[in-house]
């Protein structure tokens, strides 16, 4: 398949097999294959394209779409009935309950004449859903060609070990085929395959190399790294645009992007701020440190006691009882009493924040007790917001 | 169907027109063998199991000619014939004139009929009764299931049918409600209403075990077991009978060659130390179907013939550490978070850990120096750790609740000592400093 190469890159060896597996289309294979790798390591992508430019009878399910057994059935043997009656005509929905009645049907529409004599293929994807669903699932899709006496096979693709998946009493073993990961090289030339055409490959060839410098040793996922090369790929070219550098100079464009990257990956990546904040922080040139960020901290906005009720627990829960003494005596006129109704109030409803947490039973009515679980920098930024040193009053800092 | 030697006679074209055999006659061959592989096609040989295969017969002669009921089970680990011997069986019985006019088979399976009124349904429907039964409503299960062994009567003969019922996956029928299913099987095939032969196909051994005592007291305590019992000897004839071409092939000329080759490679070493190998690690016919599979799939018209260095590929891409492939494709963060892990095992001697004593063992690390390109944030670190308990290598003592933080999570290495030194020793490019760390914790030596 030559054009096959220019779509699906550095998978040559995977096809290879997988074509080599699936044989001339009346011939049988294996009942089921498990093909295993990494997130984004193309294990969907190879199977899918590969099906579709071979044009094998197949159907394609995702095992987090269908999350019940009676979804996922339903929709096979209804996908099955499209492949079949493929001069249009819409046929009725086909309604399936059980793994038995999914069998009978399927034995009645594989005997179509579009469908018989030809490896019909199921493909499963993120198949390690299929352990939480109903038990005799799994074991029923790893033998469907001996249960339905058809000439059919199941790819399961999935990022967990086929280890993890064996029932206890055994089952019909799948072949096994690992998709290996991405090397460096594979990496590089697959991000340069989406330059955009304005700028040469060369340019953006040396900006993958930055890229893949500041981030290879953190994340390896291909999803991932597209993302962000597409997102800082504008701030890269600023120089050139502006007319400052030409494409040529590689340490000037270092420097303006190495920071910025740096910086990506205390925000973006970690979903801290969302794409399209980024994007418009690289537009207006704000300092991404301003930006109202998308984790607690920032969003929790309590009322003012509320604050010191909860920065009372926290020196409750981290501080030990017989230090208290030796903070509180002197300031404790500070904190003003309030009535005690609204101290219950403002506490079940940092309970539901979940900034504190029931310890012991529901039913201790005298002394409900509460923990405080929110982390040191959280407690922090809400005392700045009051003007109170908690570091002071920890015992843990002294 | 031209004949292999005519062209044979034709030097100046010969290597182009065998290329054009060899293609059609390839492709029957691949049509054959994974037949043979992934089908089990019922042509195949029984090997080891003739002492059985008569018990069996024998048995299913006696209900289905002589009118008797009997049940029996048979146990034996995954892939080692179960089905395949029934199936054997029961083909041979229906070539007898009077058996194939009479006896009806309801084969079921635990995998499909999950519960006894499902299986009930199954009954009815493979016992063409769907009509006769229409609306009625029975009271208990063995009503109903009486109700249709009566409708088998013949007009004239007061005898019925002789049934055969195939349960395949026995144990789990022993789960539904009370078992019953297996109650009334049992208790009509001992009481002599109907002629009823139930065969259980089963992988567990303690299956008496999990029959109830009115159940198993029903049953006829007749096992027959498969337990794979031949030696390597026997194990190699497997190997070549499984790869050769059957007599029926047709082009002989082809055929020949095919199996001359396949006694080669039955006498070359290195093959024989694959198989050897193979043998130790499983023993049963479906793996090493599997094999064979594998080596096949390299034949092409360019590459005719299974070799030695076929076999070995083969034995390769079935014996892979799958852990250790995983490994191979983490992030140097990963791999240092899985050597901080390693340490706090070694330490701590295997105790649960979580994200924020891994962090601590890790700073170690990163505070040295030389390492301060390592000195990642908090939260990017925290992600790379996520990750790690989304592939599964690091696993919650409990389950996630939200009493406590994340950070503060139990948490247990699913990797062992040598697994990750394995590992690391193929990682690529992997860093000198993380190399050391990983043999070493001790940063002041």
């Amino acid at each position: 398949m030559p054009h096959l190469e220019n779509v699906v890159l550095c998978r040559e060896s995977q096809v290879s097999i997988l074509q080599s597996l699936f044989g001339e289309r009346h011939h049988f294979s294996f009942p089921s294959i498990f093909i295993y790798g990494h997130t984004a390591s193309g294990k969907t992508y190879v199977t899918q394209t590969l099906l579709k430019t071979l044009e094998l009878p197949h159907v394609f399910m995702n095992c987090v779409e269908c999350f019940t057994s009676r979804l996922l059935l339903e929709q096979i043997l209804n996908k099955l009935n499209h492949l079949r009656s493929s001069e249009g005509g819409c046929s009725t929905h086909i309604t399936c309950e059980t793994f038995n009645d999914f069998v009978r049907l399927f034995k009645q529409i594989t005997k179509a004449e579009s469908l018989k004599d030809q490896t019909v293929y199921i493909v499963l994807d993120k198949a390690e859903y299929l352990r939480d669903m109903e038990a005799n699932l799994l074991p029923g899709f790893l033998r469907l060609q001996e249960l339905t006496d058809r000439n059919v096979t199941v790819l399961f693709l999935s990022e967990i070990v086929w280890e993890k998946f064996r029932p206890n009493t055994g089952c019909f073993e799948p072949f096994v085929l690992y998709f290996p990961d991405y090397s460096i090289g594979n990496l590089q030339k697959i991000l340069s395959h989406d330059h955009p055409p304005e700028y040469s490959a060369d340019f953006y060839a040396a900006y993958i190399n930055i890229l893949l410098g500041v981030f290879y040793t953190v994340c390896r996922d291909l999803k991932e790294l597209r993302h962000l090369a597409v997102l800082n790929f504008p701030k890269y070219c600023e120089p050139v645009v502006k007319g400052e550098a030409n494409e040529r100079d590689t340490r000037k464009l270092w420097r303006n992007i190495e920071p910025h990257l740096k910086r990506a990956m205390q925000t973006v990546y970690l979903r801290e701020i969302s794409s399209s904040q980024w994007e418009k922080v690289q537009k207006d040139d704000t300092d991404p440190a301003q930006l109202k960020g998308l984790s607690a901290y920032t969003h929790v906005e309590l009322p003012y006691y509320s604050k010191f009720i909860l920065i009372a627990a926290y020196l409750a829960s981290y501080n030990p009882a017989r230090t208290d003494k030796r903070f509180f005596l002197k300031h404790h006129g500070k904190i003003k009493k309030t009535s005690f109704l609204k101290k219950h109030e403002k506490i079940t409803s940092l309970v539901t924040l979940q900034l504190l947490t029931l310890v012991g039973h529901d039913d201790q009515l005298d002394g409900p007790k509460y923990k405080c679980t929110v982390s040191l920098d959280f407690i922090r930024a809400i005392a700045r917001t009051v003007n109170f040193d908690i570091i002071k009053y920890l015992y843990d800092f002294l | 169907m031209f004949h292999g030697f005519q062209f044979v006679k034709m030097s100046s074209r010969k290597s182009k027109s065998n290329n054009l055999i060899h293609a059609e006659y390839l492709s029957q061959v691949q049509r054959i063998l994974r037949e043979r592989f992934c089908h089990q096609s019922p042509h195949s040989n029984l090997f080891g199991v003739q002492v059985q295969y008569k018990h069996l017969i024998e048995l299913l002669k006696r209900t289905a000619i002589h009118g008797e009921s009997n049940s029996v089970l048979i146990i034996g680990p995954r892939g080692s014939g179960k089905t395949m011997l029934i199936n054997h069986a029961l083909k041979e019985l229906m070539e007898v004139e009077e058996v194939s006019e009479n006896v009806l088979q309801v084969h079921l399976n635990g995998l499909l009929q999950i519960n006894d009124k499902i299986a009930l349904k199954e009954i009815t429907r493979q016992l063409n009764l769907e009509n006769v039964v229409g609306d009625k409503v029975f009271g208990s299960f063995a009503e109903n299931l009486s109700f249709l062994l009566e409708a088998l009567k013949r007009g004239d003969r007061s005898s019925s049918c002789p049934v055969i019922f195939i349960l395949d996956e026995f144990d789990l029928f022993a789960h539904h409600k009370n078992q019953t299913l297996l109650y009334n099987l049992f208790d009509i095939s001992q009481s002599a209403q109907t002629p009823l032969a139930v065969i259980g196909l089963t992988c567990r051994l303690d299956i008496l075990e999990l029959l109830e005592k009115r159940v198993k007291s029903r049953f006829s305590h007749r096992q027959i077991h498969l337990m794979n019992s031949f030696g390597f000897p026997q194990y190699l004839k497997i190997f070549k009978e499984q790869l050769s071409l059957p007599a029926e092939f047709p082009d002989k000329i082809f055929t020949e060659k095919w199996n001359e080759n396949v006694q080669c490679l039955t006498e070359d070493r290195s093959v024989r130390e694959v198989l050897q190998k193979h043998f130790n690690v499983s023993k049963n016919l479906r793996s090493l179907h599997m094999l064979l599979m594998l080596a096949l799939n390299r034949v092409t018209t360019s590459h005719p013939f299974v070799t030695a260095a076929d076999l070995m590929e083969a034995n390769q891409l079935c014996s892979m550490d799958s852990k250790a492939n995983i490994v191979h494709g983490l992030s140097v963060l990963e791999i240092c978070l899985i050597i901080a892990m390693k340490h706090l095992n070694d330490i701590y001697e295997e105790e649960p850990f979580n994200f924020q004593m891994v962090y601590n063992e890790f700073q170690k690390f990163v505070q040295r120096k030389a390492h301060s390109v390592y000195n990642f944030e908090k939260p990017v670190v925290m992600k790379a750790f996520e990750h790690l308990q989304q592939l599964e290598l690091i696993r919650p003592m409990e389950r996630t609740s939200v009493n406590t933080q994340r950070e503060y999570q139990l948490m247990k290495l699913l990797l062992d000592n040598t697994q990750i030194m394995n590992a690391l020793q193929k990682y690529p490019n992997c860093p000198t400093d993380v190399r050391q760390w990983a043999t070493s914790s001790l940063s002041w030596l």
